[in-house]
């Protein structure tokens, strides 16, 4: 392997702000956070692919995929991170190389397509993403970033996490150390406030970051930078000036938070968007911490009086599908976000949660799940299509809520399915978000099509099959 | 006859082009109880599948070998053995079909050879499950190449030469750009003159959008491997496409006979089918037959009006631009813009001037002045910057529902697309204004009593110094 990638795989590895990690013995440290691929049996994206994830958010820089076509011309424009502005992150580049490429080495013809895409885009910055094939034939892409940075005057930024060094979440990882690396820290921001957050980790999946911006903006706090979602790059490259910090729960880039932590002494917590509690505590932790920070203390009480309002309204509303939810059962199979903060939410509205995945879930989260759902909570660790089919067959749930990779296993057993995974189109963030959630299982679970679907077919009633 | 160029590009800029693996995976995914495998990193598995279950709305039975460097620079045979077993243990296929990729292809892994040894080894255990290979490079060929290399590579494999022929069975071997639905015609057409069709691959079996009984993991349909043994013993085989010329020779060279059909959109080109199903089943065509080509001719009426004389800019895989620009053609319009993603005999052919193999920025820059895109769904951002209205076309849709049955051959087929096209050209039809008429520099000042010559005038409407309309991409 590339030694830098190596080195870098293992100080992500090693990451000290990870419990996760601490609780592992050097040996089991070592070997790093990544379970072993099982062929034939292994779902889920790439290192690169996680890389590009990461990254692709920051909607003014040009992301350039140095490789065969496969890994740009088959995934770009795919994903849902919404822009208040710049559309060129949409664009997609790949250096698409051929045969004689892959004989003679990419590197002439990835430094052609960097000065190509400056001429044509004039982009504050390129982003170049090392791949599979381009990383084993050896081209250097540091070296070519570099050399083109000094010759066009312009940041050009190696991202060098090739697909088969590891699953998506390495991937995360590994892009958000090329920010670190080549991005953080390198401008200064004109003004800066004691109100100047970061946050990171939120990729602004269906606009959700827009969720949460009128509660900062009317308490004042400034989103100095979004890492990475409707990000820019300066903005980036400013976010060391920043006061403090929130990462998003999912510790997709709990390595940029403890970096910058480390650098430049910008504190962080570790919260969430999704439930009602959460998105208080998430305001309460970053008041708290502008204030250590210097901001006034009259933030606090602000703050406090904004939940209040907020909170209060955002329950009402829940309330009100009480009486249509009652009694319903949901089947709760989600990835990264926190079961139990939604797991609450879903109560209040009356729905029974049959059962729910924590398969990413840390102890603590477990615990919290049996306080909220009790001792005999369901919880599946790794449930397979075909029980997720059985189980939605029985009819021991009425609705799934899960991402893209099962959707069809409950629309095949003619069950409805909410799609709350990162490809979903709608925004389930901050009190607007869970409200609205509550809002599409009931618009789900009350759509007229199921009942139609699941009625026999002519020549499945025995009557008209008597009589022909 | 048109010119068919290279994009002189270093750096693709909105690919038109999908990769060789996915077009062979997605031919697998029209086998009956089949489990497609790229041999590749996850990643290569993992952005195909969505891209087809974004496309089709459907489950993608498909798997990876999980390569990581290591196990790359050693060779993959241990990954392919354990993929093989595990697939074999909790999903036990009929077949499991396997693509190469970029990385296992730079590195050489001699697949061929591991799953010799792969069979010998665990020849019990194995029992009841097939295994195919097909080399698919990432870093040559497209989409269509793919497909067509593991058609190719099926038939190779597993098609072998018959002592008779059984009167009234129809091989069928369809090009990647045909819909579940476009199959689903095909065959129609074969059985209304009562002949037996048998498709390799099937993707209306297995993509059409049913519901099965049961969960199943493999493919839910599609073509048997009976079905592709029994391409032997066929007494026709139809191929559509240029692409299929590759397994189409291979069918003649153990004496099956074939026809090739470069599309079947269009009324001549549906007529030729026609009149060979006429002459394999020495019957009349059947009345409905005859009833649909009339409300075709009276659909080619009728939109002639609103294709005629339209500037239309294609991005299409070759067998797709084809058949969309012939249709065009005949119907009047002007395929002003072709880009394609790889190369075939058939490019010279389609009917414009220059077909360059490229991408979506080339479309895009070549579709100035054009009044309609026709290329997939990320045609979008061009057409929105153009401000021309986009027919979807081919795959990747991932912004549309019922992509599988978009009909666009034979007759019907044939029919519903001059509508669908016509009506987005009445849909977006142009109102006309004042400002629409204005007279050239030259007679303003001749009726002013000013000498034509030397026009100072600096107005956008001057023709003197109006250049041709440049849309940036990027607006400033």
């Amino acid at each position: 392997m590339d030694a830098r990638v190596s080195a870098k795989i293992q100080s992500v590895f090693e990451e000290p702000a990870c419990e996760h990690n601490q609780n592992k013995d050097e040996k089991a440290r070592k070997k790093g956070c990544t379970k072993q691929l099982s062929p034939g049996a292994a779902a889920g994206g790439c290192a690169f692919d996680g890389a590009k994830i990461a990254l692709q958010p920051i909607a003014d820089v040009a992301h350039l995929v140095h490789g065969p076509i496969a890994c740009e011309g088959n995934s770009w424009d795919n994903r849902n991170s919404s822009t208040s502005g710049p559309q060129l992150y949409r664009t997609g580049f790949t250096t698409d190389i051929g045969e004689l490429d892959v004989i003679y080495g990419g590197e002439k013809r990835l430094f052609k397509s960097i000065r190509e895409i400056i001429e044509k885009y004039d982009p504050p910055a390129v982003f170049v993403y090392q791949t599979c094939v381009t990383a084993l034939i050896g081209d250097d892409i540091e070296a070519v970033c570099k050399r083109a940075a000094e010759k066009f005057g312009k940041p050009v930024v190696p991202v060098n996490a090739p697909g088969f060094v590891g699953p998506k979440n390495l991937g995360n990882k590994l892009g958000a150390e090329a920010l670190l690396d080549y991005v953080i820290g390198t401008e200064e921001p004109e003004v800066t406030t004691p109100y100047d957050i970061n946050i990171i980790g939120e990729y602004n999946l269906a606009g959700e970051l827009w969720q949460i911006r009128p509660l900062l903006d009317a308490l004042g706090i400034r989103i100095l930078s979004c890492i990475s979602g409707d990000g820019r790059y300066h903005e980036v490259a400013q976010s060391h000036r920043a006061k403090a910090a929130m990462m998003v729960c999912s510790k997709s880039m709990i390595n940029v938070a403890r970096k910058m932590e480390d650098r430049y002494g910008i504190p962080f917590f570790e919260g969430s968007f999704y439930g009602i509690e959460d998105m208080s505590d998430t305001l309460r932790q970053l008041a708290r911490l502008l204030v250590q920070r210097g901001a006034p203390a009259d933030l606090l009480d602000r703050t406090e009086a904004l939940i209040a309002v907020e909170e209060k309204r955002a329950w009402e509303r829940i309330a009100a599908y009480r009486p249509r939810l009652e009694g319903k059962k949901v089947l709760l199979i989600t990835g990264g976000v926190k079961s139990w903060s939604v797991v609450a939410a879903l109560q209040e509205a009356g729905l029974e949660v049959v059962g729910t995945s924590v398969k990413k879930s840390t102890k603590e989260d477990k615990e919290k799940i049996k306080e909220i759902m009790g001792e005999d909570a369901h919880m599946i660790d790794d449930m397979t299509p075909r029980e997720m089919f059985k189980m939605l067959r029985d009819a021991r749930a009425d609705i799934m809520l899960s991402g893209g990779r099962s959707q069809f296993v409950a629309l095949k057993a003619k069950m409805p399915w909410l799609d709350i995974n990162q490809e979903r189109h709608y925004a389930y963030a901050g009190y607007e978000g869970m409200v609205d959630l509550v809002r599409e299982i009931s618009k789900t679970l009350f759509n007229p099509v199921w009942e139609q679907v699941r009625a026999p077919a002519p020549w499945e009633t025995p009557a008209l099959e008597e009589a022909c | 006859m048109a010119i068919v160029h290279d994009s002189k590009k270093a750096c693709a800029v909105n690919p038109l082009k999908m990769s060789q693996p996915l077009g062979a995976c997605y031919a697998f995914l029209g086998l009956a109880s089949t489990m497609p495998m790229m041999h590749g990193s996850q990643g290569c598995t993992s952005f195909g599948l969505v891209l087809l279950v974004r496309h089709f709305k459907e489950a993608i039975p498909m798997q990876t070998t999980a390569m990581n460097e290591v196990s790359t620079i050693l060779g993959g045979m241990d990954n392919i053995e354990q993929a093989v077993l595990n697939i074999k243990k909790r999903a036990n296929p009929a077949l499991i079909a396997i693509a190469s990729t970029g990385l296992t292809e730079t590195k050489g892994d001699d697949v061929d050879g591991y799953l010799r040894l792969i069979r010998a080894k665990h020849a019990e255990t194995l029992d009841g499950t097939e295994i195919v290979y097909v080399s698919t490079p990432d870093y040559v060929g497209a989409f269509q190449d793919g497909w067509a290399a593991a058609i190719k590579a099926l038939v190779a494999a597993f098609v072998t030469p018959a002592e008779t022929r059984v009167t009234g069975r129809i091989g069928v071997l369809p090009g990647a750009h045909l819909t579940p639905a476009d199959l689903e015609e095909v065959r129609e057409l074969i059985e209304a003159f009562g002949l037996d069709a048998v498709l390799v691959p099937d993707v209306s079996g297995s993509l059409d959008g049913h519901i099965p009984e049961d969960f199943t993991p493999t493919t839910l349909g599609g073509a048997t491997l009976d079905d592709i043994r029994g391409l032997g013993a066929c007494e026709h085989v139809i191929a559509i496409g240029e692409q299929m010329r590759g397994a189409v020779e291979r069918l003649e060279a153990i004496g099956v006979p074939c026809t090739l059909f470069d599309r079947l959109t269009g009324l001549t080109a549906t007529d030729a089918l026609v009149a060979l199903l006429m002459r394999l089943s020495g019957k009349p065509a059947p009345a409905r037959l005859k009833r649909q080509r009339g409300q075709l001719q009276d659909a080619m009426l009728d939109g002639h009006f609103h294709l005629g004389g339209k500037r239309v800019a294609i991005g299409a895989e070759p067998d797709l631009l084809f058949a969309l620009s012939s249709l065009i053609a005949e119907m009047g319009g002007e395929v002003a813009a072709a880009v394609t993603t790889t190369h075939s005999p058939l490019l010279v052919r389609v009917p414009t001037e220059e077909v360059l193999v490229g991408d979506l920025e080339d479309l895009e820059m070549r579709a100035v002045g054009c009044d309609l895109l026709i290329t997939h769904a990320h045609g979008r951002q061009a057409a929105t910057r153009l401000g021309i209205p986009l027919f979807r076309a081919g795959i990747p849709q991932f912004d549309r529902i019922g992509t599988a049955h978009q009909l666009s051959v034979g007759y019907r087929g044939t029919r519903d697309l001059i509508f669908q096209l016509a009506n987005i050209f009445l849909a977006h039809m142009h109102a006309h204004g004042p400002e629409d008429w204005p007279l050239p520099a030259e007679a303003v000042a001749a009726a002013q009593g000013q000498s034509a010559a030397g026009c100072g005038c600096a107005s956008s409407s001057c023709s003197s110094v109006s250049d041709e309309v440049v849309i940036p991409i990027i607006p400033a």
